[in-house]
């Protein structure tokens, strides 16, 4: 499919892309008491940990930064681009299986459920986003416009772990491993990047290492922004941004090259 | 005039691969590298349907049906040839329209309406006519996992006909229904029929093919057999899945023989003459049986009887009980009867038994039976299209006289 087929589909189906995202949000506290609430409670309790807890009470500090919000901010900027990540990554992984029964029972256009599961995402990261700046506008340390340079880091993450989701989930529905290891190997992918630690407590050794993990400028960028509210450093998003490219072509073409083939190995 | 479905040399493989290697070199190369092997569900299958023919597709089981359903619906892709629709094809395929299970109905048949390409506010206006047809009531806000499967098919039908397709495809689905709701079914697809829906089905249900379908096609082994008019069709099938599938007689079922007589034949005939399975209900059909005595015999009589599905007898009669003699015979005897009958009877499947039995007694019943060969035959009495309508077991063949007032003699229209 071209890219304004692509582009169509999407608008054709719009509804069935927003109606997925509204079910989503519904279905996973269905018989719960405060339902839909959750969906804020859980993110509230993240930025809480982050800012109070570790602020406030722990009294973590990043090396070189006499304010007491610093680590909390930096932990939650870098969290922010994780989270993006690692949820798309980790839907599109499972895509096909966990929407194996419609695409059996339904004919309609693949790259609408990929679609569904980046919108979701976002609106999942985009919750715990506004919670985030509320908390930051509430002490002092919302960075204003600058925020709004965030964008690009935040696309190029979008295409990166779509590329690289869409890869693995087409992979998934051959190998079924190809999941599990996911799973993990994104577990260490996170403690690799540096989001809860700063960078320069790295041994010099990792350091470099570091400089090879296509989520450190991302993450970087967003910790930027919201701990010293200085717009991103552009050359550094410049080799991420073609590598995301690359991975989604990669991706998009594993898939459209066996779309039709897939539905018969589910 | 283009056809509304066309099916050009299609055939359908799944893959197996030797190794693990070999399935993944498969997929990274897109098919180019590694070894597979291809098992062949469906093969060189071409048609082409017109706009608003209705065409039913019949077969035994894993004879490939459902799979063409499945790529006229576009849910699988054909490994070779080409499959073309035009027009907004509706399809329900098996049970449900890939609804999930923590879903309510409601939200089921929003995200159904979704991939149909409904938007919010069409949705929300088709709703109630929605809920109307599906008829089960407050299940609409109950997760799907507690619907039973005729609840979740009613549902399903409900949904994917809300607007008339141009092309309607309908797998088994409905025979999960009740009665009444698969009569429902019956009455909306024909409504579209007659609105220019172009319809096709895979039953089992040879009535329902009779009631809608103007042709039908006879899938075996992955490979189209017959493309023909569904009398033709069904002949074919039942010949085929019958002649394969019926007990070879023998005393546990019913059966049994002589070396006295000997059942030769026994053949189911239209009012031309020629061999059927499949009779209109107001049409005349003939049993004909030949029989060979190979003992001398006093006063030999045939029988048949006709039991419906369930194998309860809903006639018999014998050549003493139609006033009729066919002996003595002497040893070497042939003879060939001719019953004739209208089966008027419900639509469904009926099977024929003959027997034969010697020396009849006043009371119809006789001092000997001889032979008798349980369900030898099958058919069909299917429902014509130009027939009055009626429902039950049995057509009693009603009129009616309208009079004025309260003078029945006095008519005033009459069904004559």
């Amino acid at each position: 499919m071209s890219v304004p087929g692509v582009l169509r589909a999407m608008w054709r189906y719009r509804s069935f892309i927003a109606g997925n995202v509204e079910r989503e949000l519904r279905l996973r506290y269905t018989g719960s008491v405060l339902g839909v609430a959750w969906n804020v409670l859980e993110p509230l309790a993240l930025v809480l940990i982050y800012v109070v807890v570790f602020s406030e009470v722990m009294h973590a500090r990043l090396p070189g930064s006499g304010d007491r919000h610093d680590y909390g901010v930096y932990v939650l900027a870098g969290m922010l681009v994780w989270l993006a990540f690692s949820e798309i990554v980790g839907r599109c992984v499972n895509l096909f299986i966990d929407n194996a029964n419609l695409l059996k029972k339904a004919a309609f256009p693949r790259v609408t459920l990929l679609a569904s599961a980046i919108a979701s995402s976002l609106v999942n990261v985009g919750l715990i986003a506004v919670l985030f700046a509320t908390v930051l506008v509430a002490i002092g340390r919302f960075p204003g416009w600058v925020t709004l340079t965030l964008l690009a880091p935040l696309a190029v993450t979008v295409v990166l772990a779509a590329g690289l989701g869409i890869f693995l989930g087409t992979l998934n529905v051959l190998f079924r491993d190809v999941g599990h290891v996911t799973t993990i190997a994104l577990q260490f992918w996170f403690w690799l990047t540096p989001i809860v630690y700063p960078r320069s407590v790295l041994p010099e050794a990792f350091r470099s290492a570091v400089a090879w993990n296509p989520l450190a400028p991302l993450v970087a960028a967003f910790q930027s922004v919201f701990v010293t509210a200085r717009a991103p450093d552009w050359p550094s998003l410049a080799g991420v941004s073609a590598g995301a490219l690359v991975v989604f072509a990669l991706g998009y073409a594993l898939f459209k090259g066996n779309a039709a083939t897939l539905v018969d190995e589910l | 005039m283009i056809p509304a479905v066309s099916a050009r040399g299609v055939g359908k493989a799944y893959r197996q691969y030797p190794t693990r290697l070999d399935k993944l070199l498969r997929f990274v190369s897109f098919g180019r590298a590694g070894r597979a092997g291809l098992t062949w569900v469906l093969r060189g299958v071409s048609f082409e349907v017109a706009p608003a023919e209705s065409v039913a597709i019949i077969g035994r089981n894993g004879a490939g049906k459902s799979t063409l359903l499945k790529m006229i619906a576009g849910t699988t892709h054909a490994t070779e040839g080409t499959v073309n629709v035009r027009g907004r094809v509706a399809a329900l395929l098996e049970l449900g329209m890939g609804f999930h299970p923590d879903l309510t109905g409601r939200q089921n048949a929003v995200m159904a309406g979704n991939l149909m390409g409904w938007s919010k506010a069409e949705l929300r206006s088709m709703m109630p006519a929605i809920e109307a047809f599906a008829g089960i009531g407050d299940y609409i806000e109950q997760p799907l996992r507690i619907y039973s499967s005729g609840m979740q098919v009613r549902l399903a039908f409900s949904v994917a006909t809300a607007l008339r397709p141009d092309v309607l495809i309908v797998d088994e689905a409905l025979a999960v229904g009740d009665i009444q709701f698969q009569q429902k079914c019956f009455a909306r697809i024909g409504e579209f029929r007659d609105a220019g829906t172009t319809i096709i089905f895979v039953t089992h249900d040879l009535a329902s093919i009779y009631r809608l379908c103007t042709r039908a096609l006879y899938l075996e082994h992955g490979e189209l057999v017959l493309d023909d008019t569904p009398r033709r069709v069904i002949d074919l099938y039942q010949a085929t899945v019958l002649g394969a599938t019926a007990p070879p007689p023998d005393p546990g079922n019913g059966s049994y023989a002589s070396p006295d007589v000997d059942i030769a034949g026994v053949r189911l005939v239209d009012e031309r003459g020629a061999e059927s399975s499949v009779f209109a209900g107001n049409e005349r059909m003939a049993i004909e049986v030949d029989v060979n005595f190979n003992a001398t015999l006093r006063d030999p009589h045939v029988g048949f009887q006709i039991r419906d599905r369930r194998g309860q007898a809903i006639f018999m009669t014998t050549t003493h009980g139609l006033g009729a003699c066919v002996g003595p015979v002497a040893q070497g005897t042939r003879k060939s009867l001719r019953f004739l009958l209208r089966p008027a009877v419900a639509p469904g499947q009926y099977t024929v038994t003959v027997g034969i039995a010697d020396g009849a007694l006043t009371d119809g019943t006789f001092e000997r039976s001889i032979v008798r060969e349980q369900d030898a035959l099958a058919f069909w009495v299917v429902d014509s299209v130009d027939a009055p309508r009626w429902a039950g077991i049995a057509n009693l063949n009603a009129s009616v006289l309208i009079g004025a007032g309260e003078d029945r003699s006095q008519v005033t229209a009459t069904s004559e």
